[in-house]
């Protein structure tokens, strides 16, 4: 990578650090003990995550009926819940695949912590796959094994198969990722190590890593190929999410956009999360002058981008359902807007179009309060989103005599809180036993965009 | 390094392009005169496919100024200088609705709207999905429309580039930044105007037929054919002495953009088709029905050239960094999206009775010469070389 920078350019690490400053600021999280309010953030996530076992065991004890499905809406917060989870897990990896294809340097303060959080955004949305199919003890049947039960075969035309394998795919590949990133940070921590029990902890996780030229000529070369298969699964898996939907014939969700739309959707949920994540771990760890207001500005600047080519694809799906002449399609929307449900889907347009416009402003893209505000707004609007698509289409079929509403019982409503427990607790242990900053690849860029390089170069 | 910035248009290259441009004149003429069918498609599907050429160069550098991009400084005269051609597309479009609207959009005769003739009888022409859309698809908004992107498009092209030629003049900093604000809004109209135009030029041809992915498809394809023409564009510049600056690290970006972007197109292309497949709708599934049936060949062919061979060809590093490989690529390419957008414009207009022959062949060269002299000429008005970017240093210095 080019070390000559043009003097437009911020600096990425402020406070001018020296190598030795990284590793300090990075380590102490883990080397120290946690504070007040990182237990009373694990005692809350604790406490929603026995409402999510509750509300689990409860349903495959007794059954699906204890849902608020029925005939007509056969999908409803199961399937949302999952795509927005599946949804919010795409950030990580684009920011370590797509953002490194693309040299952008400041992608790596947050990289490591925006991988974890797409793990456990998978593990949250497999979770919701593996509980609604009922009988979860057969939870591998999708996957094409020899057996004896029959002609116990999956289909191969159904894009529910395709799901399988698209997110298995990239969830393992994530990890790897993640944990290949991980390995030179844990011998480091295992190397400062002054306790025996952290020290064989570490020694176990880092893998025997010695940092020699040939440990990081593979490390590199095991990245490269890594970041290669990872940027097309990045596309492919909300693609096949979508497809779930777009193959059938229900008005709404037969529509050829739905691939890239689902994937601009996700990214931009997932940089909402990204956002949400950061905005309070930089402060808790004090880690602002890794995590600057130039990192929130940039992805900010993501968050403006794919909410308005998601808001290009709402209107160009409303325009051609009228265009198209078809009245199924007509009324799905006219439903969509107007409908019983109409205050879902102007929760929709609001939270995902209508306010990131404000993130025009590059004031208000560079306040913390109103990018975390923000965040949230957009984590709304995304869940709508799939709900809207799920339900509106569902709750009106054609016989106009099955039409009907769906309400959610206090097991659906303990699946989805109690699934943000299991979303923080791996967290909240993650920022605490493992670096969140990709230290190695971090101190790589010191040099050319640390604040020291920036001294007498004038700025806008 | 030695370097001349200054591109002079040779006249040997000039003379060339007039020839083109008097073949492309006498191909058509001669489509004319013995009543070939499909003479004003085949102005059509060029108009279109040099208007994206040009359109996508303009993308291009938009996208390099909002982006705030330092390695393509040294490259981005040349989508500059290809954008100025969108004034020639836009009048030759409004040449081909005003004389040939009714042959190429069905949907401009109006007699398809009218439920009941004068007489109280039913029209028999009538067409029900037609009339449902006349609120949209009717010649004077059709017009209005077509006029306002271009005005659009071309009035960007033209600031952008008075903004280049006053920054190699006085070097002020307030012009890199006038660039990147009118980029910015560039970026945010082509995002609208990109799809609607899609569908109002071609989308509209079939005109029954509706697709949401069409308009990001075309922009795929739009983009695709301009970095193939940037490609070849680059190359012939080096052969004949200039942009001798560049190093391969620039061309090894321009190839890393044509690998990604032709994947892109081949994942859009692929959405569009498996989704319309698979559901079998007869309203949607006509289309794909008419280019299997009658296309067989080119369909496939479309998809081999434009997905499988870069795909294979460009995934190894030094395919990009060699010459004689991109600008096969290129002309693959070129060739490979000239028949994509033929899939998408003929079949509308002509069904099963298509021919590619010396017509259709010479209709190309001849949009190419003009193409040709538009763009060269666009190209020695200005440097090669912004030589006061500000990020011109990360250009120079800009290692893979």
């Amino acid at each position: 990578m080019s070390n000559v920078e043009s003097s437009l350019r911020p600096a990425l690490i402020l406070g001018d650090k020296t190598l030795h400053d990284i590793t300090e600021d990075v380590c102490r999280p883990i080397e120290d003990k946690p504070n007040k309010y990182w237990w009373m953030a694990f005692g809350l996530a604790s406490a929603i995550f026995l409402w999510w076992l509750l509300a689990v065991t409860y349903t495959i004890g007794t059954g699906l009926g204890v849902w608020g499905l029925n005939k007509t809406v056969g999908w409803a917060w199961d399937i949302t819940n999952f795509v927005w989870w599946v949804g919010i897990g795409h950030a990580g990896t684009l920011i370590s695949a797509i953002l490194l294809l693309f040299r952008q340097k400041w992608r790596l303060s947050i990289n490591r912590s925006a991988e974890a959080m797409t793990i456990f955004a998978v593990i949250c949305a497999a979770s919701f796959i593996v509980v609604h199919m009922g009988r979860p003890w057969v939870a591998y049947w999708p996957f094409p094994f020899a057996n004896q039960f029959g002609s116990l075969w999956i289909n191969f035309n159904s894009p529910l198969v395709w799901d399988v394998f698209a997110i298995s795919t990239y969830f393992s590949v994530s990890l790897v990722f993640w944990y290949t990133g991980l390995i030179p940070d844990f011998a480091i921590v295992r190397d400062r190590a002054k306790t025996k029990a952290r020290k064989f902890w570490y020694t176990i996780l880092s893998f025997g890593w010695v940092g020699s030229a040939k440990n990081w000529q593979r490390f590199e070369e095991v990245s490269l190929v890594l970041a290669g298969l990872a940027t097309p699964l990045v596309l492919s898996v909300h693609s096949v999410v979508s497809m779930d939907f777009a193959t059938s014939l229900v008005p709404g969700w037969h529509t050829t956009i739905f691939p890239p739309y689902f994937v601009a959707g996700a990214i931009f949920s997932g940089f909402a999360m990204v956002q949400t994540l950061l905005l309070i771990t930089r402060k808790v760890l004090n880690l602002e002058e890794y995590i600057t207001i130039y990192h929130i500005d940039m992805m900010n600047r993501i968050i403006l981008i794919t909410g308005s080519i998601v808001g290009c694809a709402y209107l160009t799906e409303f325009f051609i359902a009228w265009y198209s002449g078809v009245e199924y399609e007509q009324y799905a929307f006219i439903n969509r807007a107007t409908g019983p449900y109409w205050w879902a889907y102007w929760s929709m347009m609001t939270c995902n179009v209508i306010s990131p416009q404000l993130m025009w402003s590059s004031k208000l893209r560079k306040n913390l309060f109103m990018t975390f505000f923000l965040s949230i707004i957009v984590n709304i609007g995304m869940w709508f989103e799939r709900f809207v698509i799920i339900v509106t289409s569902l709750h009106r079929d054609y016989v106009p005599s099955s039409w009907t509403m769906f309400h959610p019982t206090w097991v659906e409503i303990g699946l989805f809180i109690g699934s943000l427990g299991l979303f923080f607790v791996p967290f909240l242990l993650f920022t605490r036993f493992f670096p969140v900053i990709a230290m190695s690849e971090l101190k790589t860029i010191l040099k050319s965009s640390g604040s020291q390089s920036k001294k007498g170069a004038t700025h806008e | 390094m030695q370097n001349n910035l200054n591109y002079t248009f040779p006249n040997k290259l000039k003379t060339l392009s007039f020839i083109m441009m008097a073949i492309g004149a006498v191909a058509i003429a001669a489509g004319f005169a013995t009543h070939h069918e499909q003479t004003w498609a085949n102005i059509m599907h060029n108009n279109f496919y040099f208007l994206a050429i040009a359109l996508g160069g303009l993308f291009f550098y938009a996208v390099q100024y909002a982006a705030e991009v330092g390695w393509s400084v040294y490259v981005i005269r040349i989508p500059l200088a290809m954008s100025q051609f969108l004034w020639v597309s836009g009048i030759i479009m409004l040449i081909i609705f005003l004389a040939a609207g009714h042959h190429i959009w069905h949907w401009t005769h109006h007699e398809l709207f009218v439920e009941t003739l004068p007489d109280g009888k039913p029209n028999p022409e009538y067409d029900e999905i037609l009339a449902g859309k006349s609120a949209y698809l009717n010649v004077p908004f059709f017009l209005i429309r077509m006029v306002l992107y271009f005005v659009i498009w071309y009035g960007f092209a033209h600031l952008l580039r008075k903004h280049a030629s006053a920054e190699d003049m006085s070097g002020a900093g307030e012009h890199y930044q006038r660039s990147r604000k009118l980029s910015i809004v560039f970026l945010v109209l082509f995002a609208v105007t990109s799809s609607t135009s899609a569908w109002d030029f071609v989308m509209s041809i079939d005109s029954h037929w509706f697709s949401t992915l069409f308009g990001w498809y075309t922009f795929a394809g739009i983009f695709i054919s301009s970095l193939a023409v940037m490609a070849l564009i680059i190359v012939y510049l080096r052969k004949q002495g200039y942009l001798q600056h560049l190093n391969e690290n620039h061309l090894h970006d321009v190839g890393k953009f044509m690998f990604a972007f032709s994947i892109f197109w081949t994942y859009l292309w692929f959405a569009q088709f498996m989704l319309i497949w698979y559901a079998n709708l007869p309203e949607e599934v006509t289309y794909f029905m008419v280019r299997q049936d009658y296309y067989k060949t080119l369909f496939i062919v479309n998809f081999l050239i434009n997905f499988i061979l870069p795909f294979l060809i460009l995934m190894t590093r030094d395919s990009k960094r060699k010459l004689l490989l991109l600008t096969l690529l290129g002309t693959t390419l070129f060739i490979g999206h000239w028949i994509d957008t033929f899939l998408m414009v003929i079949p509308g207009v002509m069904n099963e009775h298509w021919t590619i022959g010396v017509f259709e062949i010479g209709t190309t060269i001849g949009f190419m010469g003009l193409f040709i002299f538009v763009v060269f000429n666009a190209l020695s008005k200005l440097s090669l070389l912004p030589t006061r970017h500000p990020m011109l240093a990360e250009s120079e210095h800009f290692t893979l």
